[in-house]
This record gives C-alpha cells, sequence and structure tokens, in this order.
C-alpha cells in the first residue's frame, strides 16, 4: 500500500489540484479542510506526510504544527506548509513550530512532487 | 577571449548548431510519429536548450532570443501542460528553418525574414496556456539566457566538492529525516559519504530523539553550488553546512594524483601544520600516525583518505574520456591524405618489381613489409573517409514528408540500414539522385489516399529506404509500395518519343529501364515536382559517374524498387590487369566473372560470329585489339575476360591476364575526358600508364558501331 498523504487547506481547488497530484504519484490522500479537521482525521488511519495550507479557519496552519508535534505518534512526521512569498515571517514561525520545509504559491504539480519525495523519500 | 578565438567559437558554434539543427529536424519527425515520447520532447528541449545557450555566449544574440520562445513552448510541452500536435510540429520546423537562416544571415549578411519570425513567434505563444505571463516572459529574456549560459558553463565541467553536514541534534524535531537528503545528493553525481560517529555519548547520555551522526560528503557534480544548497533548503538553521569545492573540473592538471593526506587535514582544520611537522620524522603512515598521536578521530582521517582516493579516481576518469574524445578535420586534409597514399600504393608496386627484378632476398623483404603496411595504411585511411549514410536518409525524411503535403497523399518513410558506411565523396552525390527517385515514387508511384483504400491497400503508402553491404559494393534500394509500373505505357510512350522502334523486342526489365532515358517521361501531367523528363536520366548519368549501377523492378499494382549500386570509394580499386599487344588495361575486378581461354579453334567453330559457348551458354565477346586498333601479332590462345554488367555477360579478349591489380584511380586529362569506353588510368609498378575500362559503355559502344554497319 502507498503512503498516505494528509494535504489540510480551506480552499477546495488547491486540496484538489494536491490531491490530484499525489494521487497521480501514486500516494493515498486524506483531505482535510482546517487545522481541526486535520488534527480529528489524524486519529484515523495514520498518514505518513501532512501537507498544509497556513491561512485557514477555525485552525490555522501554525496551530496545527505546533499541535501535531505535541502527538507522540505524529513527532517525527514530515510536515510542508504552503506559503506564499510574502509570508516570510509566517515561513519563520512555521519552522520554528516544527514545519520540515515548505513551498511557495503558485507551484507545479512537478515541484510539489519534488517536495513529497525529498522529505518523505 | 580575444577576437580570433571568439571567431573560432563562432565557427563551433556554428557546426553544433547544425548538427543540432539537424537532430532537431530528425526528433520533431519522430515525435510527430509518437507524440507523447517524452524521451524525444526531452530531445527536442535540450537542442534547443543548447542552442540558445551557446547561441548567447558566441553572440548570437537573435539566435538566442528567438530560440527562447520557442524553448518556452517545448518547457511547457515537456511539463505536459501543452500536447503535441501536428499544428506545434509544424511551427517548430518552421522555427528550426528560421534559427538556421539566422545562423546563416550571420555568414552572409543577407537580412532573414523578420516577418516570418514574428508570425512564427506569435503563433507559437498562442498555444502557451498562460497568457498572462507573456509580458513577462519577452522582459526576461535576457536573464534567461544569462542564466542559460551560466547553467551550460557550470555543466561544462564536473566540479568535486566536500560537503560537511552537521546536524544539529533536534534535527528530527521539524520531521526531517537527514539519510534522505544524504540519498538526495547522491542522485547530483558520483559521491562519497562518511559518517562520523565521534560526537556520540555514552548509552547511558543518549537521548533517542537527538541526532549525534554528522557526515562528510564527497560530490562530483555538474549540476553546481546551488543544487547542493537546495538538498539542504529545508534545513539551514538545523544544521551546519560547509560547502567547498576542491577539484574543479575545467583546469586538467598534468597528473591524476591529489593532495596528500596532511593538507587535506590542515585544510580541514582537523589537524595544524606545526603538528604534523613534529610528525614526519616518524616511519609510520602518517593516516595511522596522526591518530596515534590523538591529533585527530579515526574517522576523520577516513574521511580524508576517502576524499582523497575520489578524487584521484575521478581525475584517473576524465584524462581516460578527454584522451579518447574525437577531433574535427577538414575534408580537404583526408582528400590529401588520400592522394599521397594513392602515390605511395604506385610506389610500393614499383618496389615490389624493381626487388623481385633485382632477386635480392634483403630487398624482397623491405619491399613485402612495405606492401603489408601500405595496405593497412590504404584500408584505414579509407575507413576515415567512410560516413554512416543515415545522415542522408534523415535529410528525406523531411522531403517525404513534404512532398506528401504538398502532393495529397499519405506516406510513411522507412530506412533500414543507416549506418551502412559509404565515402563521403560518394555520399555526397548521391544526394541529387535520391531526391529525383524518392519524388518519382511519391509522384507517380503512391496513389492519393482514396484510390488506396479503393484498391483495398493502406491508406498511406510506403517509402522503403535500405542501405547495406554487398562485397565491395552498397547497394541503396528505394522501395514503394504503389500502382508499379506498366510496361506497356512505357513501351507505347518510348516508341512515340521516338526511344525504340515500334517492333524492338524487349523483355520487361529492358521497358522499365527506358525509363533512365533522355527526354522520357509518362507522366500525364506535368507537376512541380516531376514530369519534366529530365529527372530520372539526370539520375543514371550521376550513378554512372559515381561507377554505380542502376536496376529496376516493378511489379503493376504493387509497386517499384530501385536499386542503386555503388563502389564503397572512388579512389582505389580492384582491378585485374590485362595485357593486349603492349598495352596494359585494368578490368573492375567486381564486375569480372571468370578467364576463359580462346583458341583459334573455338573461333572457326563459331564461324568467325564473335560468340563463345560457356557451358551451354552463349556469351557473345568483344576484342580489344580491335576497338583499340591494336595491329601487333596475334597470339594463339588469347583469353576471354568474362564480366557481367546489368544481368548480362559479355566477354572481353586478351592476350594475357597479368593478374589482380590495386588500382589508383587517376582521371584522364581534359583531352580524354570524353573518350567512351575508358573511365581512367592507373600507374603500373613499372611506371608505364594503365587504361582502366568502362566495362558497360564499351558494351554500348560496340553495340552502337554494330546497329551502323
Amino acid at each position: 500500500m502507498g503512503k498516505t498523504i494528509m494535504t489540510v487547506d480551506d480552499s477546495a481547488s488547491v486540496r484538489q489540484m494536491v490531491s490530484f497530484t499525489l494521487k497521480g504519484a501514486g500516494y493515498e490522500v486524506v483531505e482535510a479542510v482546517d487545522g481541526k479537521d486535520a488534527l480529528s482525521k489524524l486519529g484515523g488511519s495514520p498518514v505518513q506526510m501532512i501537507i498544509t495550507d497556513l491561512n485557514m479557519p477555525n485552525l490555522d496552519g501554525i496551530g496545527l504544527i505546533k499541535e501535531v508535534r505535541t502527538n507522540a505518534s505524529y513527532k517525527f512526521v514530515p510536515i510542508i506548509m504552503l506559503t506564499t512569498e510574502s509570508q516570510d515571517s509566517k515561513k519563520q514561525e512555521g519552522k520554528s513550530a516544527g514545519a520540515t520545509g515548505w513551498i511557495v504559491k503558485p507551484f507545479k504539480p512537478d515541484q510539489l512532487l519534488a517536495v513529497v519525495k525529498k522529505v518523505l523519500g | 577571449m580575444n577576437g580570433s578565438e571568439l571567431d573560432k567559437g563562432k565557427e563551433a558554434f556554428k557546426e553544433e548548431a547544425n548538427e543540432l539543427l539537424t537532430e532537431l529536424e530528425t526528433s520533431l519527425l519522430e515525435l510527430e510519429e509518437r507524440p507523447a515520447d517524452e524521451d524525444i520532447i526531452g530531445r527536442v528541449f535540450r537542442a534547443m536548450h543548447t542552442i540558445k545557450g551557446s547561441g548567447a555566449m558566441f553572440g548570437f544574440n537573435e539566435v538566442a532570443a528567438f530560440t527562447h520562445d520557442v524553448e518556452t513552448v517545448f518547457d511547457e510541452v515537456r511539463n505536459g501542460k501543452i500536447s503535441v500536435t501536428r499544428e506545434l510540429v509544424d511551427l517548430t520546423l518552421a522555427a528550426r528553418d528560421h534559427i538556421r537562416a539566422l545562423i546563416e544571415s550571420s555568414e552572409t549578411g543577407e537580412a532573414v525574414d523578420e516577418a516570418r519570425a514574428n508570425e512564427i513567434t506569435a503563433s507559437l505563444r498562442k498555444l502557451l496556456p498562460d497568457i498572462g505571463s507573456h509580458e513577462d516572459t519577452t522582459s526576461g529574456n535576457t536573464d534567461t539566457i544569462e542564466r542559460a549560459v551560466e547553467e551550460r558553463s557550470q555543466n561544462s565541467g564536473n566540479i568535486t566538492y566536500r560537503v560537511r553536514f552537521k546536524p544539529h541534534a533536534d534535527i528530527f524535531g521539524n520531521g526531517t529525516n537527514p539519510i534522505l537528503l544524504l540519498n538526495e545528493i547522491r542522485t547530483l553525481g558520483e559521491c562519497e559519504i562518511i559518517a562520523h560517529f565521534s560526537d556520540l555519548p555514552l548509552l547511558n547520555d543518549i537521548e533517542s530523539d537527538s541526532c549525534y551522526t554528522w557526515w562528510d560528503i564527497i560530490l562530483t557534480t555538474g549540476h553546481g553550488k546551488e543544487a547542493i544548497n537546495d538538498v539542504f533548503i529545508f534545513v539551514d538553521d538545523v544544521c551546519d553546512i560547509d560547502i567547498k569545492s576542491i577539484d574543479i573540473g575545467a583546469v586538467l592538471e598534468g597528473e591524476a594524483d591529489y593532495k596528500k593526506l596532511g593538507e587535506i587535514l590542515i585544510e580541514r582544520g582537523d589537524v595544524t601544520k606545526e603538528d604534523l611537522r613534529k610528525l614526519l620524522g616518524e616511519q609510520k603512515r602518517l593516516g595511522e600516525l596522526i591518530v596515534d598521536a590523538g591529533l585527530a578521530k579515526p574517522d576523520e582521517v577516513q574521511a580524508a583518505l576517502a576524499e582523497q582516493k575520489h578524487v584521484r579516481q575521478v581525475r584517473e576518469k576524465r584524462q581516460k574520456t578527454e584522451s579518447a574524445s574525437s577531433i574535427r578535420v577538414p575534408s580537404e586534409k583526408l582528400d590529401t591524405l588520400v592522394n599521397l597514399v594513392g602515390e605511395l600504393v604506385t610506389v610500393q608496386a614499383r618496389l615490389s618489381q624493381t626487388a623481385i627484378q633485382k632477386d635480392d632476398p634483403e630487398i624482397i623483404l623491405i619491399s613485402e613489409e612495405v606492401e603489408r603496411l601500405t595496405g593497412e595504411l590504404r584500408d584505414d585511411t579509407m575507413s576515415i573517409r567512410m560516413l554512416p549514410i543515415g545522415s542522408t536518409f534523415s535529410k528525406f525524411k523531411r522531403l517525404v514528408r513534404d512532398l506528401s503535403n504538398d502532393l495529397g497523399r499519405e506516406v510513411v518513410m522507412l530506412t533500414d540500414g543507416a549506418e551502412t558506411e559509404l565515402d563521403k565523396t560518394v555520399i555526397e552525390k548521391l544526394n541529387d539522385p535520391l531526391v529525383h527517385i524518392i519524388r518519382n515514387s511519391i509522384d507517380h508511384g503512391i496513389e492519393s489516399p482514396e484510390d488506396r483504400e479503393k484498391l483495398g491497400k493502406p491508406r498511406h503508402g510506403t517509402v522503403h529506404l535500405s542501405a547495406l553491404h554487398s562485397g565491395a559494393n552498397v547497394l541503396i534500394r528505394i522501395a514503394d509500395d504503389g500502382k508499379g509500373l506498366i510496361a506497356d505505357k512505357i513501351r507505347d510512350k518510348a516508341v512515340h518519343n521516338g526511344l525504340i522502334s515500334s517492333d524492338a523486342d524487349l523483355t520487361d526489365k529492358e521497358v522499365f529501364s527506358l525509363i533512365f532515358a533522355p527526354g522520357f517521361s509518362t507522366a500525364e501531367k506535368v507537376t512541380s515536382v516531376s514530369g519534366r523528363g529530365v529527372g530520372m536520366d539526370v539520375v543514371k548519368k550521376n550513378i554512372d559517374a559515381l561507377r554505380g549501377t542502376v536496376d529496376i523492378d516493378s511489379t503493376p499494382g504493387q509497386g517499384t524498387t530501385i536499386t542503386l549500386k555503388l563502389p564503397l570509394t572512388l579512389a582505389i580499386i580492384d582491378g585485374l590487369l590485362v595485357k593486349t599487344g603492349d598495352e596494359n588495361f585494368v578490368l573492375p575486378l567486381a564486375s569480372v566473372e571468370e578467364c576463359i581461354e580462346l583458341t583459334k579453334e573455338d573461333v572457326v567453330r563459331s564461324h568467325g560470329r564473335r560468340i563463345i559457348n560457356v557451358r551451354d551458354e552463349i556469351i557473345p565477346y568483344i576484342k580489344l585489339r580491335d576497338i583499340f586498333m591494336i595491329y601487333s601479332d596475334t597470339i594463339d590462345i588469347e583469353q576471354i575476360v568474362i564480366t557481367e554488367q546489368e544481368g548480362c555477360r559479355v566477354g572481353f579478349v586478351v592476350d594475357y591476364v597479368v593478374g589482380e591489380h590495386q588500382t589508383v584511380i587517376k582521371s584522364l586529362g581534359s583531352v580524354y575526358k570524353n573518350v567512351d569506353g575508358l573511365s581512367g588510368a592507373t600507374i603500373l609498378g613499372d611506371g608505364t600508364v594503365a587504361l582502366i575500362l568502362d566495362i558497360q559503355k564499351l558494351v554500348h559502344f560496340v553495340e552502337k558501331e554494330e546497329a551502323e554497319v
């Protein structure tokens, strides 16, 4: 069975694009609409990687990362955040919260897959 | 780079660009057949990328700028954003032609068709999915080119880097797996990774969440330092990264050696110079000494040794590849070389003859040695001039494509034996005849798609171009699966044009060969490509000039096959040396079948008609004595050399058959150039001249004379 990646984003179109790309490359994908949704879904089937947006309602990306890192079974899971270029400070914040890496929006499917490969192997 | 170097660079670029453009054309045509093949798309992209990159480097800015637009489109194709369509291939082919025109115009100074260029660019841009980014592409043009150049210069040589990767203890905390980073580094090039465990604490003190290991990586890569930095882009604040280039690929030092172990350790700051100097008095191996003295940890020494080994290997490999590379030589130099070898063969023949006459064993020994060496030298020199015929074939792919478009035919061209080698001169002279034949095949042979369907054939016709070796000859076959030749129609036309008399008794094959006669054309109407009645006789003339033959075969409704038989080389042939009276003649050995005796009785038995019965086959013969008017005394037993040409056998009567002779062909001077029946002359070992007979022309000459009588 392929590795499972969770994509967390409030924008349906971004989720769709990420999901489509990853499924095309043979990964299983779990979608979550915001941080809160993500946390609840993490309790279900195990997830090997998380790709999350930063600006989201309910629980934002930074919050999600912090929460995930407190969970023993997700302490070392790679987390990639989606940022825009103007969010340099956010990037720093995310990193100190425990994000593994980031992708700058807008990105191409190839770039996404390259990053996934980089952190997930 | 000074002026003349720049010029040289420009020349090199033009040559390179021409090759790339040819490659581009081939790839595009293949791409049309297999539009989804990523490999081909990659090739197209690479070709354009290189043209752009090197173009900018040598000041072909227009080329670079124009190519950039095309490349942009193919970048999208490569990314799967645009799919390959016929329109795209058409445009890219047009763009390719324009690039060639741009490069040529820099030489001739002729103006290029700017309007056409803009048209192509505009059409290409329409294909781009994201219209918003256009402004960007134009303004960012020079930028991209510069980057391309930079990338290229980085790629031109592999550089070896030493990367020290020391993750902080908390690196796992953000989900990073250092092993994956090392794996990624491995994909960049040849690399050696040494793990250091010296920071590992005692078991009691180990925290399972912390990273204690660090690595030294020796990497040889053409991707540049940026690529290495990119690997560690996510971790730059949770580890220490130190990248140093330790071996620059471009400068090749005389030896494959690399720094001594001590130097490496000092440079890395692992050991100081003074410590090292103190140690050097002792006789142990340096690595052991350093460890023993506790100056550096064993794994540090190990890492330094690995670096030394790695760099040495890289350098050795580079030396090997550099020495195996090829050089370009102007073809005139080769021509001169072939001429010289020709002279040498002649002189060697003289030496052999003199040696035998003097009967001095020592000189004979030397002359035999020279003979062997000359033979090797001749073969080698000839093989240098040999080129695979494939380059010509790929040109025809384009021709077939354009022609079938113009004529509304659907034609697929297949090629075989592209690796068959032929003398460069032969290949060059073969171009025009092949163009004519292929044009004829498509215009006269292949039916329109609708007609083909009615006949139950596949819609698209096939032109099969193949080349193969056959003895000292190369056979080139052009076969189509069109309607074939209709013998009666050709005969009527030939009679009408006065080429043959209406009661001539000809086999189908003889009738077919009439299409090569001057002034023959059967096409009902003249099209732009064929039907003027000049094509096929030009073919025949050109092939004759190459000492080749043309053979035609056809089945009505199934297609026509034209076979060209060409000698491997033009400069030296194997000949049969014969003597009549005091004159020497050479017959091309390739067409000689056998030699038999002709006695006076034989002549009497055939009542003076010049024919002889050879194993129940009646063979006509020609007396060289008569043709060349040699009036010396005849001898009792003459020899007949039986030759085969165009499927018919003819004998040549001579006084003596001397034997095989390596014949260096010298052209006859302008006075004798137009004498029928002679294709050249050669100089024999004793300095006398022997004429080389053109068997086919000689036979025609005699036929004509007899017809007049």
